[in-house]
């Protein structure tokens, strides 16, 4: 038994590509089997076209990629990326907002309050939106509230618009924006900043002139985790959202489940990767998740 | 920075932080309310949770949900530490490329990552239900644990290692007496960060689930959409606070991986 062992020991010794190979082997399979071959048959699909009644016809055709230029499609795709981009907006505002006071003001208390920031990303991301249909919806607690002290005869709609979902967006989101920014914020040099006030800058200039560009890093890395997600939301449009607030992830959804067209549903969603894919290459190219001094050393 | 900012910002921070918990706190207070749609107090009442008790279907998605988390925690893990181990030990050709590769899906849209799996299942034919919803979770899981381990990871002390190997222990001795009691909080805090991801999932799940494998968030949806019965409110209660406390068990073995 022992000796066994040994030998088999011995072999993985001399043989390190194989280990590498044997501990790898699992993720690789997971890797290709339901991340890179699935993708593959979107891209397949997506040179396909529909039949009749939700079917299939397996001929090379560029039907799909041609109705992208569908004004619909566009339209939708452009409010998608609009709302996104406000939602970049507000959580960066906001965002910045706490992972300043955490950083420079947390003392004691940092660890638990970067904890509550993070909780919610852990409990059940459909209930907590749910949690703002029973806030915002005709019978919820802001109209029920404001009807009951006779502000307001009928309620507000204030479901199912653009705001609905931009306020659900931020909720859902924020968190994604506020940890890379406390990680850039919490290693920024002190001295940096006290060195600015001694030759004589302004509380505003030393922040806009000293703290931002040194947080960089943290503020392109938050764009980019709450942007790619964002733009591609489903869940969010669905409950918050209605016809008038369509994104482009509902859109989609509903082309593969409503309609069941499946080629157009793959360009479709082919066309949204490539934008998020695009925007992490300007990213990237800007220096991502790299602050300002880090790029001198 | 003049002496009234930080109140100013404790404000701001305050209206930030009340804007992340009060729709929570509107839930687990609606949830104990009688009527429907009670703003007034009228009361406190545990029916709505005597009902989601009693709710056979309810019953029937939490099995679901568990028969899906608890083996995608167990093989995610058990992957994770694997992947970390041969990332983080191994100098090779395409390490930096496979280690992108990895973490590609926790930049898609869930909603790609859905649909590109019910387009790769029906393709191959496999009948939508747990193992489809058990697979893709195991999937989405991976990048999560290995990212959790190799951080952990690099904060082991080598030369222990090497103390054991230069004692005569050979790989295997190193590997269990070793290295693995140093990586075990790690372990266990990707396992337990692991289940509410998988627990929670409701976007990829709802595109690679069949009749009859609804799981936990899918049933609530459907409860949403059929209109809002303060029964969820009470589900949705429970939802959010069973997880957090195994997140909390997490959390703390996570700290204590630290020290």
């Amino acid at each position: 038994m022992f000796r066994l062992r040994r030998s088999i020991l011995r072999f993985f010794r001399s043989h390190p590509a194989f280990t590498i190979g044997a501990t790898l082997s699992p993720s690789a399979f997971w890797l290709l089997a339901f991340t890179m071959i699935p993708m593959g048959i979107v891209v397949y699909y997506s040179f396909m076209t529909r039949g009749p009644w939700g079917t299939i016809v397996f001929e090379f055709s560029l039907d799909s990629y041609r109705q992208v230029f569908d004004p619909l499609f566009l339209k939708i795709m452009a409010r998608s990326f609009k709302l996104a981009a406000l939602t970049v907006v507000i959580c960066l505002a906001s965002g910045y907002l706490i992972a300043y006071w955490i950083a420079f003001y947390g003392g004691r208390r940092k660890n638990l309050l970067l904890f509550l920031v993070i909780l919610p990303f852990w409990t059940s991301y459909l209930v907590r939106i749910y949690a703002w249909m029973t806030l915002l919806s005709d019978h919820g607690l802001i109209n029920t509230f404001l009807t009951n002290w006779g502000l307001i005869d009928q309620p507000l709609p204030l479901l199912h618009n653009q705001y609905s979902v931009l306020v659900g967006l931020v909720y859902t989101y924020l968190p994604f924006m506020i940890l890379p920014l406390y990680a850039s914020l919490d290693r920024l040099d002190r001295s940096v900043l006290e060195a600015a006030s001694d030759l004589g800058a302004t509380a505003r200039e030393r922040f806009f002139k000293v703290t931002v560009p040194l947080t960089k890093g943290g503020i392109l890395s938050g764009s980019v985790l709450v942007f790619a997600p964002s733009m591609g939301e489903f869940l969010v449009p669905e409950l918050l959202g209605g016809a008038k607030a369509m994104m482009v992830g509902k859109f989609i959804a509903l082309k593969f489940i409503g309609l069941r067209h499946w080629p157009l549903g793959s360009a479709y969603s082919l066309l949204l990767l490539a934008v998020i894919l695009v925007l992490i290459y300007l990213y990237m190219r800007a220096g991502g998740g790299k602050d300002a001094y880090q790029e001198r050393q | 920075m003049n002496r009234a900012s930080p109140r100013l910002l404790s404000i701001g921070c305050g209206a930030v932080y009340l804007f992340m918990y009060l729709p929570l706190l509107v839930l687990v207070v609606y949830s104990f309310t009688p009527t429907e749609y009670g703003v007034a107090w009228e009361g406190f009442t545990l029916k709505w949770y005597v009902a989601v008790f009693n709710n056979k279907y309810i019953q029937d998605a939490l099995k679901v949900s568990l028969m899906i988390a608890i083996p995608t925690v167990v093989i995610s893990t058990a992957i994770g530490t694997m992947t970390a181990f041969a990332l983080y030990r191994y100098k090779f050709v395409g390490r930096a490329l496979y280690q992108g590769a990895l973490y590609v899906p926790l930049v898609m849209p869930d909603l790609v990552i859905g649909i590109s799996l019910l387009l790769f299942y029906t393709s191959i034919s496999l009948d939508l239900g747990i193992l489809t919803i058990l697979l893709a979770h195991i999937s989405f899981s991976i990048p999560l644990t290995t990212l959790v381990i190799i951080a952990r990871m690099q904060r082991i002390d080598r030369t222990l290692e090497d103390a054991a190997m230069d004692l005569g222990a050979d790989e295997w001795t190193t590997m269990w007496k070793v290295t693995l009691p140093q990586l075990m909080p790690g372990i266990l805090a990707a396992a337990l960060l692991t289940f509410p991801w998988s627990f929670n999932d409701f976007v990829i799940t709802f595109f690679v689930s069949g009749v009859g494998s609804s799981t936990l968030p899918l049933r609530v949806y459907s409860m949403i959409r059929l209109g809002v019965s303060p029964m969820v409110n009470a589900l949705g209660t429970m939802i959010i606070v069973a997880p957090l406390i195994i997140v909390i068990i997490g959390v703390y073995f996570d700290r204590r991986s630290v020290s």
